[in-house]
């Protein structure tokens, strides 16, 4: 089979996606939130960070859409600049973790014997701590803020691309080219590029798709249990958090945030969903296809 | 029609029966709470549930050191003396005592009335046992430094104690108000050093008004009337602490009426959910002063905290008032010291500072640091900006806001600020012990006696004593010493007038605000009256009438 | 195959001692100790506890040979006792917490099986229909809701606002008073808050996963057979599609054993549960060494077995896939 990627098989993508209609609304929804989270500091209304006791737990209005928090600072302002959070943090801890995925996953394909059996025995390490568990004790190691979270985020998370890049090259190696730039001597970084990862990328991209919604759900989780972003700064999950006692006077704190949480999440596992059926046709016919489909 | 099959039919009742006994269970509520007037003499019976946020240590009070031990061990167990309502000590196991013309000698005089849970007679022998199992180097007890102060303790007769201090020491009454253990169950124990793994850490015998009934580890402990307590029984036939290791779900157990008390609310709390009409009928609010205070803590290590002059630009630009209407919704009083407001040492003629940002300006451009560049933040004569990073322990709400609020503060002041939240054990491990710290927000918890050798001396800065600023002053240090080792209370009163007088110039800390406490029982309870002392001080004198008991389990 | 799962088990074996050093030397590093906990932080605290705790639990020799003399009290299946005041027996601490995670985990499972499979049986085979979507978008929203916020709005709801259920622990205060009948019901309502939220959310997953199973199955040729064969669509499904279908499924639930033992920290939490996962957390909090270690032994020999069996069934199950060797059709 001739190397894929070609502009049919993207119109033909395209055609199947958009067929999807709750994948297309999704993916519209994503565009929007990821502009508004760009354009933050310019359209929200208030300075999010800046208490005011005097405004203490108002409910929506007129100068604060989405009401106060505890500390008297304007909800909406802090929804706004907590989708940054949210993003930056689902983007760059799923970065992380393709990054190590796929280093990982080509070592262990490429090089086989020894170095894949260890690979995989860390992935296997990897998945036997309880990943909450394992969050937990290395926050408590590391200082907290965003950046140890997105790394600790991304270092619990590569397993899955770890396995789908080394499944790639599996399926590589039987065929007859590969062996063939072996014996001309081409090097490993060569055949990653130019064979591997153009078959791996499709199915790559549907995993960090789909890990980027857990990633801001596990960021979420972390932040509800007081151990997220620093204050003052606002993510959604702390936004909850601060909330959560007020829950019957205060419903604005937990109605908005966890609705952002909500679209966000949704919005990107459909389109996540919509890229992975629209690529199933392919799909079918690789390993790889199996691999992200039964988790082997 | 097809009948339905048996399965779905006992579900149903099952379901008919749940709804029933749900419905059952809110008539006998609304009807116990309507008798109410007629029959409000004090009668045996009830049960009183607690909430507790983390399961006790243990059932040795001394040798833990979480608050629901002391709690807990609080009923079983009794000291010598108590304190009363106004914060006195009082006698309890002890009908009299008295001091020595040269303070050096403390005698107590025993009741001959008292009985261990197991029938065995309390006498002089288990407060020899319980002196030297505290001091023995084997047993694992965090606070043993007023043991330790005493130089021996003789029983001469069964019911008379003699303590011999080597040096007068202020709060020796007081050393013996912990509890007592007995020596007939456990002298063995504390020679071999295996207390903790002793009977009595899970099935205590103790001389107070309510005996151990269970503990069921994570889930809660049940206590029962002691028929036989010398001060007569208690009201209160048994007493639950349930563990719910979340505050929200503890309130909102509260709001279901499934815990009768909970020992303080949060200022939003009170003030604002827990105002609706259902709510006040169910029960009583009560607010006092507590006994803690807050506090923005310098390191004076830090050479930018060594000129005064920055301390006080701080305590400038700090608007406490703001911080207890945001923090506590004015639901405190402003603190100026590290004494307790209402006590008999406390003074507030003190140098006060007032909300003033412009004052912090100018104060710290005259200790150098100026706005050099225009960015919005004060640099010093080299061009370094001032930044500082606020830490507190993670899990405290009240800490954060204020963390957040003086961040803010600060801005307005030219001094860029981040904050740190970090989680307990890590937080005083790696930067308060080892001083790896610019400002810290703590609190610290004042006894019913002012003396604060331990946090203000000189000699208490090691890294695992108490003095945490670094603070040294020679006056300071001969007026603690001073005030210790006094025990005529109108001497006493000088030396600590004088000391708050010098803290309040000095700075090493900004005291903040002492929180009010913000307990809330169910009105079906009588017998709660709050006081300096809180409202527990006279918990087996609670009781609830016949009409009104809810949990009639005898 | 035999062979297969022999090597498997003997490869095991330096993992979970892997596992164990390394988890012991994390947690070693992490700052703060156990005597933090001990000796707090209040103006009258002893500093010289500190130095007999010390040598009492051995914290003053260096890592390795704490961990050496862990290991060998382990194997023995002696994990010490718990570094808190209380001073229990590892074992013991999580002997008491075990149970009723496996509990309510193991009705969590059993209800989400229940209702995905039907769920993703028939989205597969309406795709693109507009039950499909309703229930996409519905099991999507559960997968998308966090817990926490779940959790809670349904106490409020439920126990506080209407007051039907309970809202915390797992059982009254006055159960030891109430009847046979009346206890299990009590029991039964304690739980239904904290089921209803782990479900909501793990449902999405799994009926996805039946789904994409389902419709994989589905385009294979020998459905397409049987359908030329005349049967009825009914047939087809539940005879041939759904069998096959169901593979994966075993696959995945084998490999959520493990989780089964781990409980969910957030939901034993808000609900006052006592299971694993609150021990979990509290005993890093406290770093609490033995109960951790023994914890996470427990858990990761179990993940292993899990495993182990996950890819024994599999290979057992499914003809096709055989261990490290060929592949099926070219």
């Amino acid at each position: 089979m001739a190397s894929p990627g070609g502009r049919g098989e993207l119109r033909q993508f395209w055609r199947t996606f958009a067929r999807n209609q709750l994948a297309m609304c999704g993916g519209v929804v994503v565009m929007v939130l990821v502009t508004l989270a760009v354009l933050a500091p310019m359209i929200a209304p208030w300075d999010p960070n800046r208490p005011d006791t005097k405004k203490i737990l108002e409910p929506p209005s007129r100068s604060h859409w989405l009401g106060t928090d505890p500390l008297g600072r304007d909800v909406l302002s802090r929804v706004l600049y907590g989708s940054r959070v949210s993003l930056a943090v689902g983007f760059v801890s799923v970065g992380i973790a393709a990054l190590i995925g796929v280093l990982l996953g080509s070592a262990a394909g490429y090089h086989g014997g020894v170095v894949d059996n260890f690979v995989m025995r860390m992935v296997d390490l990897m998945l036997v701590f309880p990943r909450f568990f394992l969050l937990l004790a290395v926050l408590a190691f590391l200082k907290p803020s965003i950046w140890t979270i997105m790394t600790v985020i991304g270092l619990t998370g590569w397993m899955g691309v770890a396995r789908l890049v080394r499944a790639e090259f599996l399926t590589l190696r039987e065929r007859e080219f590969v062996i063939w730039s072996e014996s001309v001597g081409a090097g490993a970084l060569r055949i990653i590029f130019r064979h591997i990862l153009p078959n791996a990328i499709a199915p790559i991209l549907v995993a960090m798709t789909l890990g980027i919604p857990a990633a801001i759900l596990t960021e979420a989780g972390l932040s509800f249990l007081g151990l997220g972003v620093q204050p003052p700064y606002a993510t959604w999950g702390n936004i909850l958090n601060d909330g959560r006692d007020y829950i019957e006077i205060a419903w604005w704190l937990t109605l908005y945030p966890g609705l952002a949480i909500l679209l966000t999440v949704l919005s990107y596992n459909l389109m996540g969903e919509g890229i992975r059926d629209a690529l199933d046709p392919r799909l079918r016919q690789s390993r790889v296809g199996r691999i992200i489909r039964l988790g082997r | 029609m097809r009948r339905r099959p048996a399965r779905v039919r006992s579900l149903l009742a099952g379901i008919g029966i749940g709804a029933l006994l749900a419905a059952c269970n809110s008539s006998v509520d609304s009807r116990s709470e309507e008798g109410a007037a007629a029959a409000s003499a004090p009668a045996y019976g009830d049960t009183f549930i607690q909430a507790s946020i983390g399961d006790i240590g243990g059932l040795i009070p001394s040798l833990t050191s979480d608050q629901s031990s002391y709690e807990v061990g609080g009923l079983i167990y009794d000291g010598l003396v108590k304190t009363d309502k106004d914060l006195n000590l009082v006698p309890a196991m002890a009908e009299s005592w008295t001091y020595s013309r040269d303070c050096l000698d403390l005698t107590f005089k025993l009741r001959r009335d008292v009985k261990w849970h197991d029938g065995h007679p309390f006498t002089a022998d288990d407060v020899l046992f319980t002196y030297r199992t505290m001091i023995n180097p084997k047993t694992p007890a965090p606070f043993k430094d007023s043991f330790l102060l005493v130089k021996d303790v003789q029983a001469p007769d069964p019911y008379t104690v003699r303590v011999r201090y080597d040096k007068p020491y202020a709060r020796a009454v007081e050393t013996w108000s912990g509890e007592m253990l007995p020596k007939h169950l456990l002298q063995s124990f504390a020679e071999a050093g295996t207390l903790r793994e002793s009977p009595q850490n899970s099935h205590p015998i103790g001389t107070g008004p309510y005996r151990f009934q269970e503990w069921k580890p994570g889930e809660k402990v049940v206590l029962v009337a002691n028929p036989d307590y010398f001060d007569g029984r208690p009201y209160l036939s048994r007493v639950v602490y349930r563990v719910i290791p979340s505050q929200a779900t503890i309130f909102l157990e509260l709001k279901a009426r499934g815990v009768d008390y909970v020992s303080t609310l949060t200022g939003i709390q009170y003030a604002r959910q827990t105002e609706y009409p259902a709510f006040r009928k169910a029960y009583h609010k009560f607010r006092y002063p507590a006994s803690d205070y807050t506090f923005l803590g310098f390191n004076l290590r830090d050479p930018r905290f060594a000129d005064r002059r920055v301390r006080q630009a701080f305590a400038h630009a700090i608007n406490k008032q703001e911080l207890i209407d945001g923090v506590r919704l004015g639901l405190a009083r402003v603190a100026t010291g590290p004494i307790r407001p209402g006590t008999w040492a406390y003074t507030d003629k003190v140098v006060q500072y007032d909300y003033d940002p412009e004052k912090a300006r100018a104060l710290l451009a005259e200790a150098g640091w100026k706005d050099r560049n225009g960015d919005g933040i004060v640099e010093d004569a080299e061009g370094k900006p001032f930044t500082l990073t606020i830490r507190t322990n993670q899990g405290n709400d009240e800490r954060k806001k204020i963390a957040e609020i003086i961040q803010q503060r600060l801005k307005d002041i030219g001094i860029q600020a981040d904050i740190q939240l970090i989680e307990w054990a890590a937080f005083i491990k790696e930067f308060v012990k080892p001083r790896r710290f610019e400002v810290v927000v703590l609190g610290f918890g004042t006894g019913i006696d002012p003396d604060q050798f331990v946090v203000w001396h000189s000699s208490q800065r090691g890294p695992d004593q108490m003095n945490r600023t670094g603070y040294a002053n020679p006056e300071v240090d001969a007026l603690l010493e001073a005030g210790r080792s006094s025990c005529v209370q109108s001497e006493r009163v000088r030396y600590y007038h004088r000391i708050q007088e010098i803290l309040a110039q000095d700075l090493p800390m900004i005291f903040l605000y002492y929180r009010d406490a913000l307990p809330v029982v169910a009105s079906r309870i009588h017998g709660v009256k709050a006081a300096p002392a809180g409202i527990m001080y006279n918990f087996d004198e609670w009781y609830v009438p016949k009409a009104q008991q809810r949990y009639t389990s005898g | 195959m035999a062979l297969f799962a022999l090597r498997r088990l003997l490869l095991s074996i330096p993992l979970l001692l892997g596992i164990t050093f390394v988890s012991y030397v994390v947690i070693g590093l992490a700052p703060g100790g156990p005597l933090d906990f001990l000796t707090p932080e209040d103006p009258n605290a002893s500093p010289e506890v500190k130095e007999r705790l010390i040598k009492e639990f051995g914290l003053d020799r260096p890592i390795y040979v704490q961990y050496w003399q862990w290991l060998t009290r382990a194997v023995r299946l002696d994990f010490g006792r718990s570094f808190l005041p209380d001073g229990r027996p590892v074992l013991t601490k999580i002997g008491e917490r075990l149970p009723v995670t496996l509990f309510l985990n193991l009705i969590e499972m059993a209800i989400i099986v229940g209702l995905a499979v039907p769920i993703g049986v028939l989205s597969a085979t309406r795709q693109y229909s507009l039950y499909d979507k309703i229930t996409t978008v519905f099991v999507f929203v559960g997968f998308a809701t966090p817990d926490f916020w779940l959790a809670l709005l349904l106490m409020i709801l439920f126990g506080v606002q209407l007051g039907w259920l309970p809202i915390s622990g797992l059982r009254s205060l006055n159960w030891e008073y109430l009847t046979f009948f009346q206890q299990q019901w009590d029991f039964f309502s304690h739980l239904i808050l904290p089921i209803a939220v782990a479900t909501f959310g793990g449902l999405a997953g799994f009926s996805r996963y039946m789904r994409q199973s389902m419709l994989e199955v589905v385009r294979q040729d020998y459905v397409q057979t049987a359908r030329a064969k005349g049967l009825s669509e009914r047939t087809v499904i539940s005879k041939h599609a759904l069998r096959n279908a169901l593979l994966p499924v075993v696959t995945i639930l084998a490999l959520a054993l493990p989780g089964l033992i781990g409980g969910s920290v957030i939901i034993e939490s808000i609900f006052a549960i006592p299971g694993m996962g609150q021990l979990m957390v509290q005993s890093v909090f406290s770093r609490d060494y033995p109960v951790v270690m023994g914890n996470l032994v427990i858990v990761a020999t179990l993940t292993l077995v899990a495993n182990l069996v996950a890819d024994i069934t599999y290979g057992l199950v499914d003809p096709r896939i055989r261990f490290g060797g060929r592949r099926g059709r070219r």
